[in-house]
This record gives structure tokens, sequence and C-alpha cells, in this order.
């Protein structure tokens, strides 16, 4: 049956045109019940003896998913028309419902009924296009009932008085409440999710339940009897017309809000319009916008730029406190423009500022459900019923939630997740609901995994396709290996590995478009914490078949270089191989073995000469500019049994670390050479962006407090004031120079995947390495990056043609920025496992040690802890006069003195500290550092 | 864009492999020799051929063959925006050549040398697929003119989107970007006479796509032989015989 669908659509000129589409109706769409005797029930996916099928309206789906997504909830029938309508409205719930209705555990069934010959529903004149699909979930749901016969009750589930009006008239029992004893055969019943909800008996369900706007206010009144509360709080977000308007008249500026890490009441939106980012600040400003929002924002009087910053501190009432942290390892993980120390002195100090703005309106919601755990507040009388708690999300840029529960007495110490259902202009915090329990705070899987959803890490065992994808094992080169032309036989040579394993033939297994494939892409990296490691690709590929261990025969992908004693490269060559590597070292050995002059065997001699040819290597690069930046990187000791950290310590690097870092990175750079003459357009490279003025500010502050000069115009400048910068202020100081190249480290940001045709060569630079062309190649066991590169190397020497992907920009640029997003959680989902670790290992080890001041404010100063790789305040006043009382801040010369000038304290200077876990609250433990 | 849902319907409710209506009407044009309206869903072409006539332009006259030509137009109503179009633009001039090459290869002109057959096809509703249903409906006009054949040509298109071969592809799947493989063949004689592709696809999945597309031109075929056999019938009715 044929039906035209035709509709008005304006043009982007603006020019309205008839549209009009095909519409096929057909008579082969199935029920997608197993029991059903008409329908073809290969693809059925409802239970076969379900007895009540579910059908669920779009604001159903859209409010409730968390709901949808419990276990309780099942045998439902998803209809076209609302799939449809939950993709425009959004597509995150659009693709966790797909995701459910692919899940083999649910029994969630698609019914395309738009497409049905019979439940198709033409639009009315004068129906609104929701009335028409209202009534078609309505039509569908009744031919349910009708096909499936009296022996299943289908129920249609829906919160939309409108709709359940227009049932009562076409007949329907619409009766809100527990009606599902109702013995109404012939007619599908119509029910409310919380009457459903509560007719399943399940009292914790309901706590996964969003409360609808109207129930919260009324709910309110009773509950809250502060008047406070009843003021408003927040401007009202104007109508999306006018900021459309505002947008194209230029009024407004349109960006995604981006909530300073380390304090929450600043954040800024990065405005095309304007070329700049507006800074915001306080919560009334940001006006119920979260982090990752797109938001309309208008730009402040000039006049108030400066004043805006000194009330952003002063104004909150719920401040929170900067907790002891790992040290940033670049600026992206490093607080912003330090604006506490600026508060202090007010409009006092009339530098130019950035804009400041406010938001008008939300564009585009970035909500999705968050860690955390509950402030802790004493039980309500009647702990039986419901209760209204606040809960704080790690993420200290997430405001506190205001949530219902009925099990509070059961959630008080666990870590629970939550998500954000609204935010009204009325309320301080906004209200979600709870959708599940991790774990016990404190605990340490718990916490881990905290971590891991926090950073949206796949930690998952690999599904049986994926696992399908790998040879059978025990895995041998085979003959066929050996004979294959393209594959060269270097068994013959003397090969032996350093640490990290050489570069295996990943992608000799890992065959582009296959499940295994798939899955690496989207995991992107491996991601090492502390006690444990997710891998990127199971285990028996990265541990054995892709491990080059000593005497065994293996494949790879080889960079053969012939070189003068001076290092320079005769010739350069990529070729597949079979190697048998003689001895897999580590780094200690390996350095062990360089330094013990007694020995004298072949592969110790080789490796002193490449030793040799390594530092040859590294001066070169340090001549023409390459940055050596230093980081507190720190290994810990953790216990076999127990898995607790037994002690903590600086990370050595030794010479053989930096030989083969120099091989390395010279064969990252050679490859990029090779992929980028014969694709252009897209090869994948790794570009590290010169770090502007306003980033490396704080480091300029510092050097001119000390009185250091750096030149920062370029990075060869920069390392060679670095390496001038040897003697401080303070004398002779065997770690400054390693301090300074900390701070150094933290101002510059993160280098970056891309896709070369997106960028103008000039662009391809990478700043730290002070290389043109840089990749990465040489770890496709733990990197997708590396084994996208191997495909194009391979690619580019004629081994294999390129996979279809390369030829889709777009989707590369989509891997490019995938892979930058995992390597960026993972990175800070190892920083969190560390920082973990620290707590626990300092729960049972108050210590006291030396630190350096990094950073003055006006009631203390930021300090780090060289031996720990750690960073936190120490406060010298209490917390609540700030600034105030008997310490004076000297900006200019970074120094915090005592009124009287009995003490004071300067930037790089050392202090000995005590550290100790203290728990201010119940369940929230915490380092604290105080001056000894 | 999703252009084939998990449940394998296509945006117009099609399955992957399945070809919109397609509805075929002799005699359109009574003054032309041979006239014919071919639709396939939305996409509605007529096609008028006249000759085989003395040629027009004697400097173009061929001594061992008919001259034969080509006029590919589209009306302004065809599309959604009324636009004027400039005749003998690019794309109608390359329609035109294509069209004119495919017939060519079917006709038998070295039965008719020093004559001209004119070929006229215009768009009258265009919503994808407008090459395909040219070539069907000059093929039916040809026929209706007497005009002799090889064989019937027959032409179809099909895409690949979302990984996925589709037969018969529409205005909004066209304007997917992806590959759009038209091909004309003759049926009984298991020729390809046209074979259109202006976008990149690895070369097997180019075959199964050649492939559904060369079963869709089957399809049509057996269609048009229908409808030729259905109007021959009523030819014979009228004329009493």
């Amino acid at each position: 049956m044929l039906q035209n669908k035709s509709f008005s659509r304006k043009t982007r000129q603006g020019k309205v045109i008839k549209v009009v589409r095909e519409h096929y109706l057909r008579d082969d769409i199935y029920c997608g019940a197993p029991f059903c005797k008409v329908c073809d029930s290969s693809a059925a996916r409802l239970s076969s003896t379900a007895s009540t099928v579910l059908i669920v309206d779009t604001n159903v789906v859209l409010n409730q998913i968390d709901l949808l997504e419990n276990e309780a909830i099942d045998d439902v029938v998803v209809l076209s028309v609302v799939l449809d309508e939950v993709k425009n409205k959004n597509l995150g719930v659009y693709n966790r419902l797909r995701a459910l209705c692919s899940n083999s555990v649910k029994k969630f069934f698609v019914f395309s009924n738009e497409y049905h010959k019979d439940t198709y529903v033409k639009a009315m004149v004068g129906e609104s296009p929701n009335d028409r699909n209202d009534r078609a979930i309505r039509v569908a749901a009744q031919w349910y009932q009708n096909h499936l016969g009296n022996a299943t009750r289908v129920v249609l589930i829906t919160n939309d008085r409108d709709n359940k009006r227009k049932a009562v008239e076409e007949g329907i029992s619409a009766e809100t409440g527990v009606v599902l004893e109702k013995d109404d055969q012939s007619i599908y019943l119509f029910v409310s999710v919380e009457a459903y909800v509560k007719s399943l008996g399940q009292p914790g369900l309901v706590d996964l339940l969003v409360q609808a706007p109207s129930e919260d206010v009324g709910m309110e009144d009773v509950e809250d009897l502060r008047p406070s509360k009843k003021k408003i709080i927040y401007t009202e977000h104007k109508p999306m017309s006018e900021i459309t308007a505002g947008l194209s008249r230029g009024i407004f500026h349109q960006g995604k809000l981006r909530v300073n890490r380390y304090n929450p009441f600043e954040a800024y939106v990065g405005s095309e319009s304007i070329g700049d980012e507006i800074i915001i600040y306080g919560r009334a400003n940001m006006n119920r916008a979260f982090d990752g929002d797109v938001v309309a924002v208008e730009l402040l009087p000039q006049e108030q730029w400066h004043e805006e910053k000194s009330l952003s501190i002063a104004d909150e009432e719920d401040e929170e406190e900067d907790d002891v942290h790992l040290v940033p390892s670049s600026a992206d993980d490093a607080p912003r423009v330090t604006n506490q120390m600026q508060s202090s002195l007010g409009n006092a100090n009339p530098i130019s500022s950035r804009p400041s703005g406010r938001v008008v309106g939300v564009i585009k919601r970035n909500w999705h459900s968050y860690c955390g755990s509950l402030e802790p507040m004493p039980m309500p009388a009647g702990s039986g019923g419901v209760a209204h708690a606040l809960f704080v999300s790690k993420d200290r840029r997430i405001p506190k939630i205001r949530i219902q529960t009925r099990q509070l007495g059961n959630l008080l110490d666990k870590r629970i997740i939550v998500a954000v259902d609204s935010w009204d202009c009325l309320s301080r915090y906004p209200s979600g609901h709870y959708v599940r329990t991790i774990g016990e705070i404190g605990d340490r899987d718990t916490e881990t995994e905290v971590v891991l959803i926090e950073n949206d890490i796949d930690a998952r065992p690999f599904s049986s396709q994926v696992l399908a994808c790998l040879p059978p094992l025990p895995w041998t080169v085979s003959s066929e290996d050996l004979e294959n032309p393209i594959r060269q036989d270097l068994r013959h040579l003397r090969v032996f590995s350093v640490d990290p394993p050489d570069i295996a033939d990943v992608t000799n297994f890992v065959h582009p478009g296959s499940p295994l494939d798939d899955e690496a892409t989207q995991r992107g990296t491996s991601v090492y914490l502390v006690e444990r490691r997710i891998d990127m690709l199971p285990k028996p590929l990265t541990e054995d078949i892709c491990s080059l261990r000593a005497d065994v025969e293996r494949l790879a992908f080889s960079v053969i270089w012939e070189m003068t004693p001076e290092a320079e490269i005769i010739s350069s060559r990529y070729t597949k191989s079979v190697i048998k590597s003689c001895a897999a070292l580590s780094y200690v050995e390996a350095q062990a073995r360089m330094d013990d002059s007694r020995l004298m065997d072949p592969v110790t001699t080789d490796l002193r000469n490449m030793n040799a040819l390594a530092k040859v290597m590294r001066q070169r690069r340090i001549d023409r500019g390459a940055l050596t930046l230093a980081s507190a990187e720190v290994k810990f000791q953790i216990d076999t049994e127990t898995h607790d950290p037994l002690d903590i310590g600086m990370y050595q690097i030794r010479e053989a670390n930096q030989m083969v870092e120099e091989f390395m990175l010279a064969a990252n750079i050679s490859v990029a050479e090779k992929i980028l003459s014969h694709f252009p357009l897209c090869s994948l490279l790794r570009r590290h962006p010169s770090p502007t003025k306003e980033m490396l500010e704080p480091l300029l502050r510092t050097a001119t407090a000390i009185g250091l000069n750096l030149d920062v115009s370029t990075s060869k400048a920069l390392a060679d004031s670095l390496d001038r910068a040897v003697v401080s202020y303070l004398g002779d100081d065997p770690y400054f120079n390693k301090l300074i190249r900390i701070l150094a480290t933290r101002c510059m940001t993160q280098a970056v995947y891309f896709c070369s045709g997106d960028l103008t060569p000039p662009e391809f630079y990478h700043y730290g390495l002070s290389a043109r062309l840089y990749t990465h190649f040489t770890s496709p066991i733990r990197r997708y990056a590396d084994v996208i590169v191997h495909r194009l190397l391979a690619a580019a020497l004629g081994i294999y043609k390129l996979p279809g992907i390369f030829q889709d920009r777009p989707q590369l640029t989509s891997i490019a920025d995938n892979l930058n997003y995992r390597h960026r959680n993972a990175q800070m989902a190892s920083r969190a496992s560390v920082e973990l670790h620290t707590l626990i290992y300092f729960r049972k080890r108050p210590t006291d040690t030396e630190a350096r001041i990094v950073k003055i404010r006006s009631n203390g100063f930021i300090v780090f802890v060289p031996k720990f790789g750690i960073e936190g305040p120490v406060y010298l006043a209490p917390r609540n006069d700030k600034g105030g009382g008997e310490w004076l801040v000297d900006e200019q010369q970074q120094k915090v003195k005592k009124t009287d000038g009995s003490i004071s304290f300067g930037v790089l200077q050392t202090v000995r500290i005590h550290m100790e876990v203290v728990e201010p609250q119940p369940n929230r433990p915490k380092l604290q550092l105080t001056l000894n | 864009m999703e252009y084939v849902s998990p449940e394998g319907l296509r945006l117009d409710g099609r399955r992957p492999l399945e070809m919109r209506q397609i509805k075929a009407e002799i005699g359109a044009v009574s003054k032309a020799d041979g006239s014919a309206v071919f639709e396939m869903g939305n996409t509605k072409v007529i096609a008028a051929v006249y000759g085989p006539r003395e040629v027009q332009n004697r400097s173009q006259q061929l001594s061992d063959q008919a001259l034969v030509r080509c006029e590919y137009s589209m009306a302004n109503f065809s599309t959604g925006d009324r636009m004027r179009k400039p005749k003998g633009d690019r794309r109608s001039t390359e329609i035109s050549l294509v069209i004119r090459q495919t017939m060519e290869a079917c006709i038998l002109t070295h039965l008719m040398p020093r004559s001209q057959i004119d070929i006229f096809v215009q768009v009258l509703q265009a919503d994808g697929g407008t090459r395909s249903a040219c070539i069907n409906a000059a093929t039916l006009a040809l026929a209706d003119a007497g005009i002799p054949m090889r064989d019937l040509v027959t032409s179809c298109s099909a895409g690949y989107l979302n990984s996925t071969p589709l037969l018969d592809l529409n205005y909004v799947e066209d304007s997917a970007g992806g590959p759009d493989v038209t091909v004309g063949i003759l049926p009984k004689l298991d020729k390809v006479t046209l074979l259109q592709m202006d976008a990149k696809l690895p070369l097997d999945t180019f075959e199964n796509v050649m492939q559904l597309a060369i079963e869709g031109c089957k399809a049509v075929a057996n269609y048009i032989r229908e409808v030729l056999l259905e109007n021959t019938k009523q030819l014979e009715c009228r004329r009493g015989v």
C-alpha cells in the first residue's frame, strides 16, 4: 500500500517549499511475541510467557529511561514513532533506548508502527504533529491488544493527562491508580508510570522515578519551611525564540560551558562570535547551566568585569575547599588563572581582563548521571517514608543535587549514581533521582569503579564476539607467515627488546571492521591504574601473541635504519617481519648491563652502542629546540595480598629509558613522514600546540618573583632558558631546576591526535619535541592510534590496501577525537587512581616531609611534595577569614608575610609539613597538610 | 544519518532490496510515433520517439546507419522549488548523451541507413533515479514506435549506505552523498550497456551493489515486457484480428 507524506519545509534561503515523500505501508511487520500464531516469530524478542506487554510513550522514555533500564521492567514494545520522537529530542536517551532494544538480556521489541498497514495514522486536518503521534501510539496499543487477544494484557504507560482524556473519549477505560486487576479484555489499559511502578511492589524502584515538576512544588511547600526557599534564586531562562534572535543579532553568544575543575564557581564559554573565552563567575550568573551544556551568554557591562571577580568567592555560602591532588601534568589539568589571589586585591588591580558574562539560556543540556555520595544528614523522624537528601558529586564541577529516597539509611555510606532531571529557578540545587549503588565509600574497589565511571572507561570483560576474532591458542608463527613475501625473515638477526614491547604486528591480528577492531576503536587506549590495567585488546594478544618475549618467534613491524657512528641515518626501511628476540630486558636490567663494565657479551655491547647513538640523537634534538620537561610521576609498591600500597616513591628515570625513548621518537617521526607523503589527506598524526602567552603567565609570574629571566618566545628559547635556570635566589639547590621544569610542564597543553586533512601543515608542529611531524607508531598493543598508523604504513608500502574508513574524512576525524577523549580520560583515571592510593597509603601513616611552595594564596599557600608527587593547600589562617588578619600577601614578590614581619613565606621556598588523613565528616576522608 | 533502521526498514518503509512501485503507460503522446510514461515511485518521466525519418541536417547523415538523437530535459515543476533551469546545462547534456549511447547500443541502426530517430525524454516529477526512469521510458517508447531493437534496455540504480546495498534510491537517499550505481542491461542477451558511478567503492562491495542493480533491471524488464504484451493484445483487439 502506498501513502504519500507531504509537508511544507522552509529552505535555508527562507523559501517555503512543499516536500512530498513516499511512505510504503507493509503487511510483513510482526508483533514480536513468540507465542503469536499469526506472525513470523523468528525475530521475536518478547518473552514467550509474557502476560503483560508494556507500551511506553515518548515522555516516559525521555524522563524515565533509568527506570526502563532497571531489570524489573521487561517485555516492552517500543514503537517507531516513539523512537523517532526520542531521537529528535534527546540523542543520548535515544542511544540508551537503542542499546536496550539490542540487549539480549532485556526483552525490548521495536515495532515499526509507522510502516504497518493497520497502525499507520494519517494526520487529520488541524491536528498538531504531537497529537497525531499520541494518536498513533493509542492506535498501536489498541492494535496490540486486538492482535494478542485476551490472554495478554497490553498496558500503555503514559503520564500525559491530555492523552488520557482523549483515550477516555475513544472509549478506553483509563484509570490511574492500581487498575491492573481490572478485567476488561478487549481494551488495552492506560496507566501512569507511578501507578505502574507501585503496582510492581518494589519500593526501591520508586526512587528511580523522576518526579513531575508539579508535584515537586507541592512537596516543597510541605517540606521546606525556610522562607528563603520561596524566593526566586535564578533568573528565568529566555525563550528559545528570543535566544535565536539574540544570537543572530550578536547580543548573545553561543558556546559550550566549561566549568573550572578547581573552582566550580567559575566557568568559561568559548565563543566563536567574539573569538575569546567569556568568563562566568558565580552560580547566579551560570544560571543553572552544567558543565558541557551549550549555552547562550550575554556579556556583562565592562565596568562589572572586575567586581564580579571579587564577588565570586565571597558570595557563595557553601564554598568547597581545595583537596590535595596530584601535580598537574599539563595545563589542561592545572587550575586556571588563579582568581583567588586577585579576589583579595579586588578592584585595586586594573589589569585588562577577559570579558565576563552571564548565561541567559541553555540551548542543549549535557545532563547525564553522576557518581558521588549523599551529604551526611541525620535520619529524619519517620525513616520509613520518603526522605530528601542532597547528593554531592565526586566531580566538583557539578552542583549538589536534591534527590528523594525511601532508602536513606542504606545510601548514606554508599557511593551512588544519580541522574539530573530538572532545575527550577526557585530551587538552589537541581533535582534528580537515584539510579544505582556502587558500593561503600572508601572501599578501594568501589572508589576504583567510581574512577572508571567518572572517566567513562569501559572495564567490562571482552564479549564473546570480540574473543572469537582471536587466533586459536597456543599460537606460533606458521609456515604461511614465513613464506609470505611481504614478511621479511629477521630471525637470524640479534634482536632484543627493552621494556615496552617492541613494535609487534598487531594489525596482523586486528582486522579492520571486525568486532575486535570496533571494540579497540571504542576503548582507544589501555588504562593504567595503580593496581590494575584495563586492556584495549584481549589478554591473549597483549600478553602472548603480540608480546615479543625472549626466544620465541613473533611477528613484528620493523623500522630498520642504517646509521653512522654520528647517528646520521643512511637508509631507513619499513617492513613486516618475523623476529626471534634473544633477550627481553626491563629498563632496570638494561641499565644494569650497560653499567656493569665486566659484561662484554654481544647484547651488552649492542646496548652500549645504541646508547651512544641515542645520546647523539638526543643532543641533536635538544639543539633543535626540544623541551626537556619534568614530571613528578610516582610509583607505588603494592602489597600482593591486600593490594594496599606499601610505599610511594618518585619514578626513577634511567639512561635506558632515555635511550628507548630516543629510538621510539625517531621511529615515530620517520613513520609520520612516510605516511604523510603517501596519504597527505588521511594520515593520523599527533600535534602539540604552542602554549599561548596567557597559559605561560603563571610560570612567568613565579619566575619574575624569584628573579629568574625566562624567554618563552619559542620552544628553543624556553629550552635554553630552562637550562640556564640552575641557581635559585635561595642559594644552591639541586632540585630547583627540576621544580622550574615541573612548573613549565603544567603550562603546556596536551598533545592531540588529528587527521592531516583537517589542518594545514604549519599546524602539524609538535611544540614539545620541536618536530615538524609526529605520530604514534610504537605501541599498537595499548594505543589504537598506533594501530591506525600501522595500517597506513602497510598501505603506504603496498602491503595491504587502505581500509575504506580512511576515505571517509569525517569518520577519521571522529576517530581522532575519540582517541583524544579516551587518552585524556585514561590519564585522568590514572591520576585519580594514584590519588586514591595516596589517600589509602597515608591513612595509616601520618608523615612529616619537605615540601616546596608553588603558589601563594591570600590565606595560605599551595605546596608541592616532591617525594609523593602531590600538591595541596596549607592554610595559615582559619578558612573563614580570608586574607584578613595577620597575614599579608605581596603579589609582586609572591610572598606572604605576617603583619609583624616575623615570618614570611616566598614562592619555591622549602617548608616542612605534616601530612595526615582526617575525616572532618564521617565517611569523607581527606588528606590534610599542615605546617610543621 | 540512519538510512536503514536496525529493523531493516528504509526511510520510506521499503526494505533494502525492494524497488519502488513502478508503473508504465504506452501512448501518452498521440502525435509521436511512439511514446510512454514511466513511473518509479514519485519519479515520473515521459518519452516520445519520432522516426525513423529523413535526416534534418544533411551534414549529419550517416550512409551506413541511422542517426540517433536524444534530448533530455526536466520540467520546471518537476522539483520542489520551481526553478527556471537553462536548457542545455551540463547535467542534461550529459544525461542526453548517456541515454543516446545506451539506446544506440540496442537499436538495430544498420537496418535504417540515412535516417534519423529522435528520442525526447522529459522529467515530470523528480524523486531520484531519473536517469534510469528515462531509459526505461525511452525503451517503451521505442518499442511503441516499432523501431527494431536487439533487446529491451532496462535500467535501475543501486546505492550503498550504512554499509548496506540499497536498491533503487529515492531522492533523500540519493542526496546522502553515497555511491549511486546506475546500470543499464540487455536482459535477454545478459549484456551491460550502461554503468555509471561517481564515487569510490571497494571492489568487492561494488560487485554486490552492481549485482543488485542488475537484479533490479531484470525486474523492470519483466514488467515492461508485460506492459508491452498487454498493449499488443489491446491493439490486436482494436483491429479485430
